[in-house]
């Protein structure tokens, strides 16, 4: 298939930015999104231009590396998956695609669809563990029973890949599906009780530094998430933080 | 410099590691906070090794090239990590996973490093459950467990197929905890360029700023690498696009040995290669082969007109099958371990049988589990005479719940249901037995140069057990570096912060600057990935999962002068002082050139075939490996001479005394 690319180029976080328009021909289906930009790279570099710089690394949909906005949508048009496992198969002859990197205040651009997410790592620096000591000098793993469907619940919610792709879909930018996922895991098993209300708070304060938006129910982080993360952590995280205001 | 040493304690085999922490040297918790220690990649062993060392009081510097340390590519690991806990009660212990991984690597591992490794496995999964990883659970809410090849007990912890994720997500956790306490300072997007060594001892490495381009020194009193394994030099492997051998190599041609390189573990089980575009392949997990059957069609019309788009699998009847890891290992079934089902992969394709357009590939069906796990929910649920369209049903919700994000990945990647159809497999690059030479400690033949995980060579031989990749790099991260490294340290108490204004971190980082602007000036006319694919296929054809004295000779050279080649028309555009992607994969590849030549030198030196090491002038009359204990009963540690071609081969003779070195059958 015949394709025209609109893409974000951008030589620096300093420098300003436009859409430039590339046209592509021959373009397989059962290629990836990202493996179609390697034909382009590869293209541009032989023609002596430089190649769009984009981010990825597991092309497997885990590591959580990979972003773009594809035509308005973060990892582009099909559910549950990352834009790494999305195929060519999902467009067709004829298109045109844009592609943007992920945009929000607390992700500066770094060059062209390459972002720093390092927002996401400090509110996890700020409370998102357990604070156990790694001696191996703990109780049998099987002196805690935890009922299935807490498990379960628990890891539904570690699922979350730290994409951003919930930042990038909210239009207030807002953080909260990430930070309720993280919270949550904790929250629901009986190991990360005992600093709940620490944990909660601090990942909270944290958030709000960073400069994300807030949260006024959308929905459109739990549509667009490649992990499938529930609202539900939203309300959960809520909850926790009320009853730790409460508490003091 | 350097010598074989592999400081195995004495003792009895049970008795060498505790004993070995009882002997060896302690650095006073006072005295930890004056020493500095470098750990490179933030994977299972690298992430897990900086929060213990951390937490222990000395002071961690990490490094690694993704833009988070939880995005190390352990984090891609699926079916799960191994432990003797013998929860189950089918008779495991901490010597038969001992005894399972030493025949599983083929008897060519040390056993002391190995039965340490079965030690400390039940104590990883106390510790993950702790630091809330959410493994599988059972009903009653005690843990899960299933079973991976090459053993007959129930022994791999889970967390649905995303385990390497929750086992880092853990480690960053503990990692996160110490970055909180500023004991950890943690360098993401940089890249270790090369070891800076003072007085022959490892005290700091050059990295590069990935965003800035920046160079710069870090100094500390020990280096830790584990930066994972070397499985792209086949360009094309399950590895993420960016793992490399770099941090490793550069410590190989410093001065540490680098064992065994041509031990490569081509994993069963992956997606087919599509196309000419492809980037990477596609792992489906071990845990698959539990329940899915691997068969091609038994007669050579079928599988072409299978070929062909004429027939369905689902058309041929039981009789018309070849389940043939059925038929040739009827102990061990479709769980054979993972180098003797890819062989028997690709012969039942090199006769004919394959099954894809390219006729690389074999079926994987989960029709009968399907219908089995279906009849058994009936029962549970109390549903009297179910049609077939309900047991199918229920069935499907069984396998669902278990692989249901494996059988996700394929759909999206192949686009065809793999619960109405037999998924399409063949074998793909996917894990580095060999790696940095280490001793007992984990000390590289470089002093205070450590190196832990898959970068290392230690503990799987001449090839690895399913889920044993986790619980390696977690032992060596949590509990094993940590102590062993004190041991060395304790010499540096009074020694005091290492400069980095030292005529030696000047000369380190003069050679890395100057072989940047080497590959920026070279101005050629071919991409990085140009050189990258051609590498990849000289060494899947020739030093793949069949290998020949030709073919290895003639490897050799053909990389040698892709070598030259590649230093002479390689193109980066862009600057090196900004964001440059293709100088990083330059760098990375340049690298990969000259790792590939050893890893075809030791190829052939190695006349015996054993594990992934498959030489076809050495086997059975029935296909199986045939390997020469008398002669080759050793790990080959190269030292580097200048050149891949000059590299010098040391052994380290393996001793077994607490295993009988036989025939490994899973007949």
């Amino acid at each position: 298939m015949n394709l025209v690319l609109k893409i974000w180029r951008q030589e620096n976080a300093e420098a300003k930015g436009k859409m430039v328009e590339y046209p592509m021909s021959n373009v397989e289906g059962d290629m990836s999104f990202l493996e179609m930009l390697d034909v382009l790279n590869e293209d541009l570099i032989n023609k002596g231009e430089e190649p769009v710089a984009f981010d990825h690394d597991c092309r497997e949909g885990i590591c959580g590396t990979c972003s773009l906005m594809i035509n308005g949508e973060p990892h582009g048009p099909d559910r549950l998956i990352t834009t790494c496992q999305l195929h060519m198969r999902k467009f067709s002859d004829g298109d045109t695609i844009v592609i943007e990197p992920f945009r929000a205040t607390a992700f500066p651009i770094i060059k062209d669809l390459v972002v720093d997410r390092n927002a996401l790592e400090r509110i996890q620096q700020a409370g998102g563990f357990i604070s156990v000591n790694t001696s191996g000098n703990t109780v049998d793993a099987n002196a805690i029973p935890i009922a299935k469907d807490k498990a379960d619940e628990a890891m539904d919610a570690a699922t979350c890949i730290g994409c951003g792709a919930c930042v990038a879909a909210c239009k207030n930018a807002s953080a909260m599906l990430f930070t309720s996922a993280k919270v949550s895991q904790f929250a629901l098993l009986p190991q990360g009780r005992v600093e709940a209300t620490d944990r909660v708070m601090n990942m909270v304060r944290q958030m709000d530094l960073e400069g994300f938006g807030n949260c006024t129910n959308t929905g459109a982080c739990e549509v667009e998430c490649p992990k499938g993360i529930s609202l539900e952590n939203i309300a959960r995280m809520n909850r926790e933080y009320m009853s730790a205001i409460v508490k003091g | 410099m350097g010598s074989l040493e592999s400081k195995i304690p004495s003792g009895p085999l049970a008795e060498k590691w505790t004993k070995h922490k009882n002997d060896i040297d302690l650095v006073n918790p006072a005295n930890k906070r004056n020493i500095d220690v470098i750990v490179v990649g933030t994977g299972l062993a690298g992430g897990a090794a900086a929060a213990t060392l951390a937490e222990l009081g000395y002071n961690v510097k990490t490094f690694c090239y993704q833009d988070s340390p939880r995005r190390a590519h352990s984090i891609a690991a699926q079916g799960g990590i191994n432990a003797s806990k013998n929860y189950q009660g089918d008779g495991d212990s901490d010597y038969r996973l001992f005894y399972d991984t030493v025949k599983g690597g083929d008897y060519r591992s040390r056993e002391a490093n190995v039965y340490r490794l079965a030690e400390v496995s039940g104590n990883i999964i106390d510790q993950c459950v702790a630091q809330g990883v959410p493994f599988a659970r059972e009903y009653g809410g005690l843990l899960d467990n299933r079973s991976f090849g090459g053993v007959l007990v129930s022994r791999t912890f889970y967390a649905k197929g995303q385990t390497g994720q929750q086992l880092l997500l853990g480690a960053y956790s503990a990692m996160n905890r110490q970055i909180n306490r500023g004991k950890i300072k943690s360098y993401t997007r940089h890249e270790m360029l090369d070891l800076v060594l003072i007085d022959g001892k490892a005290r700091g490495i050059i990295a590069r700023d990935l965003v800035t381009g920046e160079i710069e020194r870090h100094s500390g009193h020990a280096v830790v690498l584990a930066t994972g394994g070397y499985g792209n030099v086949f360009f094309l492997s399950t590895n993420a696009m960016g793992s490399n051998v770099t941090a490793a190599w550069r410590a190989h041609r410093r001065g540490a040995y680098f064992a065994n390189p041509c031990y490569t573990q081509i994993h069963p089980t992956c997606i087919p290669v599509s196309g000419d575009h492809q980037s990477k392949l596609t792992l489906m997990s071990e845990s698959l082969r539990n329940d899915g059957r691997i068969w091609v069609p038994k007669r050579l019309e079928d599988a072409q007109a299978i070929r062909e788009g004429k027939l369905k699998p689902t058309e041929l009847t039981e009789d018309e099958r070849d389940y043939y890891l059925e038929r040739r290992y009827p102990a061990f079934g479709n769980l054979v371990p993972r180098d003797v089902a890819s062989r028997a992969a690709k012969e039942r394709c090199d006769a004919g049988f394959g099954v894809n357009k390219t006729g690389e590939a074999v079926y994987l069906d989960f029709a009968a589990a399907i219908q089995r796990y279906g009849k058994e929910k009936a029962l549970t649920s109390g549903i009297k005479d179910p049609d077939k369209g309900t047991l199918t049903q229920l069935g499907e919700e069984v396998i669902e719940a278990k692989y249901g994000n494996l059988f996700q990945m394929y759909e999206k990647i192949v686009d065809e249901n793999p619960y109405k159809t037999p998924m399409m497999i063949y074998p793909a690059v996917h894990y580095t037995m060999g790696g940095l030479w280490v001793d007992y400690n984990l000390q590289t033949t470089i002093k205070g140069c450590y190196c832990a995980g898959e970068a290392n060579f230690s503990d799987h031989g001449a090839n690895r057990l399913g889920a044993s990749a986790l619980m390696q790099g977690l032992a060596d991260g949590y509990f094993v570096l940590p102590y062993t490294i004190g041991d060395y340290l304790s010499d540096d108490i009074r020694t005091g912060p290492i400069s980095t204004d030292s005529p030696e971190f000047e000369a380190t980082e003069k050679e890395v600057l100057e072989r940047i602007n080497k590959l920026m000036n070279t101005n050629g006319t071919h991409s990085v990935d140009y050189y990258h694919k051609k590498l990849g296929k000289i060494m899947w054809n020739k030093c793949g999962m069949s290998r020949n004295a030709e073919d290895l000779k003639s490897a050799i050279d053909e990389i040698a002068e892709l070598r030259k080649d590649f230093w002479e028309n390689v193109k980066i555009p862009g600057e090196e002082g900004q964001f440059n992607q293709e100088l990083e994969k330059a760098g990375r590849v340049a690298d990969f050139l000259e790792l590939g030549e050893l890893f075809a030198k030791d190829a052939l030196q190695r006349n015996e075939s054993c594990g992934g090491h498959f030489r076809e002038e050495y086997q059975t009359p029935e296909g199986e490996a045939l390997r020469d204990d008398e002669n080759f009963k050793y790990a080959a540690a190269w030292e580097f001479k200048g050149a891949p071609s000059e590299a010098v081969m040391h052994k380290e003779e393996l001793v077994f005394e607490n295993i009988e070195l036989k025939t490994r059958s899973y007949k």
